[in-house]
């Protein structure tokens, strides 16, 4: 794949900007499988095998499973490791995603978000991801193909960092962002490599003159301490999170946090939402403002870790507050990123109401007036005090 | 290769102390494997008796590196792992500096016969650099003694009781070591821990083999077949002698019969001690140990008549 630059631009789609920062990244191993959308970063990734571009050893495994395998498999061995997936393929690889980060291994996925079957879609949707959420791994939200090369590279240093030593999940919208060209800027591979730096892993079960076992069975004596040292690794990343990014942004300019805001500061009512569909969002708003309304956005970028404070500290000030997911916790207390914000702002002094909204399934097109709606709805919210609905799907 | 006398002075790479039952085939299964790589070695082992039973935390039975990942993947957990070893030692990263490593998957019948399957197929399609171990006790025994697809016709177990109306396992075993040779691997065989000369050459030459090679190996199991521990190698040696479990190997497509019992024993000499098959010795069963034993001939006669040709 020849990427035509000028003046470090490039017009890529999603899929080839993760391929190009992978290239760029030139891991070691790179076990992959296909499936739509996420298909092309593995075909693109495959002739930079094939060209000699990288020298990563691809593995063509023969699933998804096998794919996150053969990655904890490697990583184990002390080589960088990336894969990529969507949907069904994150849904295979459920089981290997707990040991790969119970075992702490610094894999690195990119997640192009993908519906769940059934029906089978191909879509986008969050399900897949948010149905990993519990899974250790760290996960990143890319709005922009911008956005979800920059996570990528910056990915790698997350995972790798000493204290932290964990799986990172890069997510991006099959086909609104996978699939669509967007102008953005690369970094020469030497800045890149630059910033990922070499990669040396400290136990490995290469050096055989320094034999290790991993992966022993635990009984009550200690797993529960295994999990509590877990726990507070990914607690750690979030400053891992903010160091690379701080890091990320003096280097190159281009400034990531632990969410982004927009036109949040003085708004009384405000929508967070996930991934592209902020965008649509943002459109909404300016539209909003022009007539005077105070509404925002607040878009989060890490949902695992779960900043709650400083989300809870950015948000408590609104008076109505609506969470779009495009995901739903079948029949639970509203979608799954709702769930967390409110209640994360349950401690808050005046505490403001918050709603949940499930749009966008299996690819559901999210439009600027759907935005709009919502806002209408938070506005009658926040004049009356009262809520008449706390949870529905909208965009039907 | 090394005599019995030379071996028993290697050091264990897999120590005593370890919490499989006495009279288990796998540790001698395992040291005798390990003995023949010579050099360094990296392992995997699927979720099984194995696995458990030489890793409670914090100890461990390893002198060499291990992982265990999980129950279906050892397959796929050594292909990244060799795939790791090409890609450092190509940019020089090796710790300890450039050196041959010989990489072993192990997996009892369950992790390889059912449900890693898929995955010890894909791996050897790809054609990596690897040994897999398959030691079949056949049954789920770690669990309980669950039927699985190696466990022996009309075998007793707890998903296949010999019940009143239905006499145990209904299906004949799965044939994986002619499935595994038919990826037209370098090296495929079947051994017995009775054999240790048999098993140490084929493991040493499986080993020494560029490519994926694959040896099932026949292991005891007092707890599941209803034996005594003292007399599990004796149990190994009758499956071989009554051609249960014929001993041969696939070298580059030639298929050679390794040992031929000088006077093949009727199968009822092996079924006899063990528990898991005592409803067949029952009179009315008559009929089921026929049935059994001329299914024995019939597959002892068809690798007979494949002895030496190009399968
Ligand atoms: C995906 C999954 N399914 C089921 C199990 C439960 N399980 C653990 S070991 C085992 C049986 C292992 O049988 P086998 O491979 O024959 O090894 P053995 O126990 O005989 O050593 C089963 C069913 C598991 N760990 N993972
Ligand atoms: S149950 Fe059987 S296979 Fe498992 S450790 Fe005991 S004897 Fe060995
Ligand atoms: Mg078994």
């Amino acid at each position: 794949m020849a990427i035509t630059m000028t003046k470090g631009q490039a017009g890529l789609t999603g899929n080839s900007a993760i391929a190009y920062a992978m290239k760029q990244i030139n891991p070691d191993v790179c076990p992959a499988y296909p499936i739509t959308p996420s298909t092309a970063v593995i075909e693109e990734f495959a002739s930079y095998v094939a060209d000699g571009a990288v020298s990563t050893e691809l593995i063509t495994v023969e699933s998804e499973h096998s794919a996150m395998s053969a990655c904890i498999g490697a990583a184990a061995a002390g080589a960088r490791v990336m894969t990529a997936t969507s949907s069904q393929g994150l849904a295979l690889m459920w089981e290997m995603l707990y040991i790969a980060s119970g075992m702490r291994l610094p894999i690195i996925l990119t997640d192009v978000n993908r519906a769940l079957s059934a029906p089978i879609n191909i879509h986008c949707d969050h399900s897949d991801s948010m149905g990993a959420r519990d899974s250790g791994w760290i996960q990143l939200y890319s709005e922009t193909v911008q956005e979800a090369y920059d996570n990528l590279i910056q990915a790698v240093r997350i995972a790798e960092d000493e204290s932290v030593q964990l799986p990172v999940m890069v997510c991006l919208d099959g086909f609104i962002t996978s699939h669509a060209i967007e102008n953005i800027t690369l970094l020469s591979d030497e800045e890149v490599q630059g910033f990922v730096g070499e990669y040396n892993a400290k136990t490995t079960l290469l050096d055989t003159d320094h034999p290790v076992t991993m992966g022993a069975m635990s009984l009550p004596e200690n797993y529960i301490d295994f999990k509590f040292q877990q726990s507070q690794a990914i607690a750690r990343s979030r400053e891992t999170v903010l160091k690379v990014a701080e890091d990320f942004g003096k280097r190159f300019g281009r400034k990531y946090g632990l969410f982004e805001t927009y036109r949040l500061e003085d708004a009384d009512i405000a929508i967070v939402i996930l991934n592209s569909a902020a965008g649509t969002t943002k459109v909404a708003v300016d539209e909003l403002r022009k007539k005077g309304l105070k509404v925002g956005v607040l878009r989060p970028r890490l949902f695992r870790p779960f900043p709650f404070k400083e989300l809870a500290e950015a948000l408590k000030d609104k008076k109505a507050i609506a969470v779009l997911d495009r995901a739903d916790s079948m029949n639970g207390f509203g979608g799954p990123v709702f769930n967390e914000i409110r209640s994360a702002l349950y401690d808050a002094e005046k505490r403001p109401k918050v709603v949940s909204r499930i749009y966008g399934l299996g690819g559901r097109d999210y439009k600027v007036k759907d935005a709009i709606a919502v806002f209408d709805e938070l506005k009658a919210i926040a004049e009356t005090g009262r809520v008449e609905t706390l949870q529905k799907y909208i965009t039907l | 290769m090394a005599t019995l006398k030379e071996l028993s002075k290697q050091n264990e790479l897999l120590t005593g102390g370890h919490r499989l039952c006495s009279g288990c085939g796998i540790p001698p299964i395992v040291r005798l494997v390990l003995r023949a790589a010579n050099g360094p070695v990296v392992a995997t082992t699927a979720t099984g008796c194995l696995e458990v039973g030489t890793t409670i935390y914090p100890y461990t039975a390893w002198r060499i590196p291990w992982i265990h990942s999980a129950f279906e993947n050892a397959a796929a957990t050594i292909s990244g792992i060799e795939t790791a070893y090409k890609a450092l030692k190509k940019k020089g990263k090796l710790p300890g500096g450039d050196k041959d490593i010989k990489f072993i998957a192990f997996g009892g019948d369950g992790g390889t016969y059912d449900i890693g399957l898929q995955a010890l197929s894909g791996a050897l399609e790809r054609g990596h650099n690897f040994l897999y171990v398959c030691y079949d006790n056949g049954a789920y025994m770690n669990t309980g003694i669950q039927r699985s697809s190696a466990t022996p016709f009309f075998s007793n177990t707890t998903t296949s009781p010999a019940g009143d109306v239905i006499p145990g396992k209904q299906e004949w075993r799965k044939d994986l070591t002619r499935i595994v040779a038919a990826h037209n691997i370098p090296y495929a065989a079947q051994a017995s821990p009775h054999n240790w000369a048999d098993l140490s050459k084929k493991a040493e030459k499986a080993l020494k083999i560029q490519g994926p090679t694959f040896m099932n190996v026949m292991s005891p199991c007092p707890l599941g077949w209803y034996t005594k521990p003292e007399d599990s190698i004796k149990w190994a040696k009758l499956s071989v002698d009554t051609c249960y479990w014929p001993l041969y190997e696939v070298e580059d497509g030639i298929l050679k019969i390794t040992y031929r019992p000088k006077e093949k024993k009727p199968l009822e000499e092996w079924l006899k001690p063990q528990g898991r098959f005592k409803h067949l010795l029952k009179p009315e069963n008559r009929n089921l140990l026929d049935k059994f034993q001329a299914r024995v001939d019939l597959e002892w006669q068809r690798l007979l008549d494949l002895d030496g040709k190009r399968i």
